[in-house]
């Protein structure tokens, strides 16, 4: 990371494996629940929480010294939903087709506690710069999670990447279903997805000894 | 700093000043934009209408509408005819062109009707008004009505395309907020393209509806008789609010179908 000092890549990388958010921080597991059974949904929502946490640690960040302590998380919950209602409102009126598929993730954006764990843990303590990377690591720690988990529950539950047929038509019985495969149902199901999560973090610690916790 | 953030004084003077910016910010994004979301809103109702009556730039199984740039033009040709039903008691009181309506209404145009807003007066016993928009498939008259109902989380509607039979020539529904995945499928290819062909009504003329059944008696959806088409796994509230939705919205224009067969 030539740009970056060490110090400051660190923000990135970290949270991208041994202090990923949803894995180690458990955090922002309602989303990663509700909307990885595909694995476009998976995907979009993760740019959308890249550019609110990206701009929204920056944000909090600036108003770190003047944010009353008292109401500290109503601030950042105005702050979220403010932008994220902004950013809907122009994507309506200039991309009226994009808003059609983000219209669904604009509540779960705002209720997600990974934007609020990270203004409250990060943002209010550090400069604007370090906390968007931050903000950037963060996020991509999350959408990668999500994209784990978005591609095998719509590999397994729905027998589809991004909607498209891959393991054969499983009503004309071509590909894999020729062979008696089908697909499981119970992919599709929120219970999986915890299942996945927790699959993951088994793999996760199993490597690196130091996540586990005495 | 040298500020004391911690004083009351200082966190009510925060508060209401934090209030007063986001709120004129968030007003003054939603005024500014208002008229632009708006003409797009119309477009899209547009582009559904059109869509539930096969006018559509559909690929293989992907959903692609007519273009915003010429949906205006393509929905003023297309669409004949757009009447306006009120209905009270299960009785047409009233019918209205879409002439007729406009100049009752400050040149409102009959498809921009607020359907939640008509079921509200519905509920409280007035009479409803009914949109029925009218244009042709194959040769053949097509009638395509919209309807709106309840999913899981929030709003679902569609159009539904009909002929004068009352059976099924297309349809196209959305929704506000149901589960990518799961409850969002029914704006699939595969689920709207089920409806094809199905029967609202039985051999007598008695309103029957369709049902989104559980139970694979039909995956491809073959039969289109059994007043049934295959549900979507996951999505069983969905569904049955697509079911409910249509049987509550789509009975009340028999009396016009009704009509119909009774004057040829």
């Amino acid at each position: 990371m030539g740009l970056l000092s060490k110090k400051d890549g660190v923000l990135i990388t970290d949270p991208l494996a041994d202090n990923n958010p949803i894995t180690i921080q458990v955090l922002g597991i309602c989303s990663a629940l509700a909307i990885t059974a595909e694995l476009k949904a998976s995907l979009v929502m993760g740019i959308a929480v890249l550019f609110v946490l990206g701009i929204g640690n920056v944000v909090i960040s600036l108003m770190r010294n003047i944010i009353p302590s008292k109401i500290r998380i109503i601030v950042q919950l105005i702050v979220v939903a403010a932008l994220v209602i902004i950013v809907d409102q122009v994507l309506k009126a200039f991309a009226y087709e994009l808003s059609k598929t983000l219209s669904v993730f604009v509540g779960l954006i705002i209720t997600n506690c990974i934007i609020m764990g990270r203004f409250e843990a990060f943002a209010l303590g550090n400069g604007p710069w370090r906390s968007f990377l931050d903000g950037i690591g963060n996020a991509l720690g999350y959408a990668v999670i999500l994209v784990i988990v978005g591609f095998f529950r719509e590999l397994f539950g729905s027998g589809t990447l991004f909607g498209i047929p891959v393991l054969g038509d499983a009503i004309e019985k071509t590909g894999v279903y020729s062979i008696g495969y089908e697909n499981n149902g119970f992919m599709l199901m929120p219970p999986m997805a915890l299942i996945i999560v927790g699959l993951i973090i088994w793999v996760q610690r199993s490597r690196n000894k130091d996540l586990i916790e005495d | 700093m040298a500020i004391n953030t911690d004083k009351n004084s200082y966190t009510i003077i925060f508060a209401i000043a934090m209030v007063v910016v986001v709120g004129s910010l968030l007003a003054f994004t939603a005024s500014s934009l208002k008229s632009t979301i708006a003409a797009n809103e119309e477009k899209e109702k547009q582009q559904n209408i059109l869509y539930a009556l096969g006018v559509n730039e559909n690929g293989e199984s992907d959903i692609v509408f007519v273009g915003t740039d010429k949906v205006e033009e393509i929905f003023a040709t297309t669409i004949k005819e757009q009447l306006v039903l009120e209905v009270k008691d299960g009785q047409i009181v009233k019918q209205s062109t879409r002439q007729e309506y406009k100049d009752a209404n400050n040149g409102q145009e009959p498809y921009l009707i607020d359907i939640k807003k008509q079921q509200t007066l519905a509920k409280e016993g007035k009479a409803r008004k009914l949109p029925l928009f009218v244009g042709e498939q194959n040769g053949e008259t097509v009638y395509v009505a919209p309807i709106r109902g309840k999913g899981l989380w929030d709003a679902i509607w569609g159009y539904v395309a009909l002929d004068k039979n009352m059976v099924v020539k297309g349809t196209f529904f959305d929704h506000a907020g149901e589960t990518p995945g799961l409850g969002a499928n029914i704006k699939q290819r595969y689920f709207m393209d089920d409806f094809y062909g199905e029967r609202l009504l039985t051999e007598n003329g008695v309103f029957k509806g369709i049902t989104v059944a559980k139970g694979n008696n039909d995956p491809k959806n073959e039969i289109k008789d059994d007043y049934e088409v295959d549900a979507l796994a996951g999505a069983t509230i969905t569904g049955d609010g697509v079911s409910a939705m249509i049987k509550a919205d789509l009975k009340l224009y028999l009396p016009y179908f009704n009509n119909l067969k009774n004057k040829n």
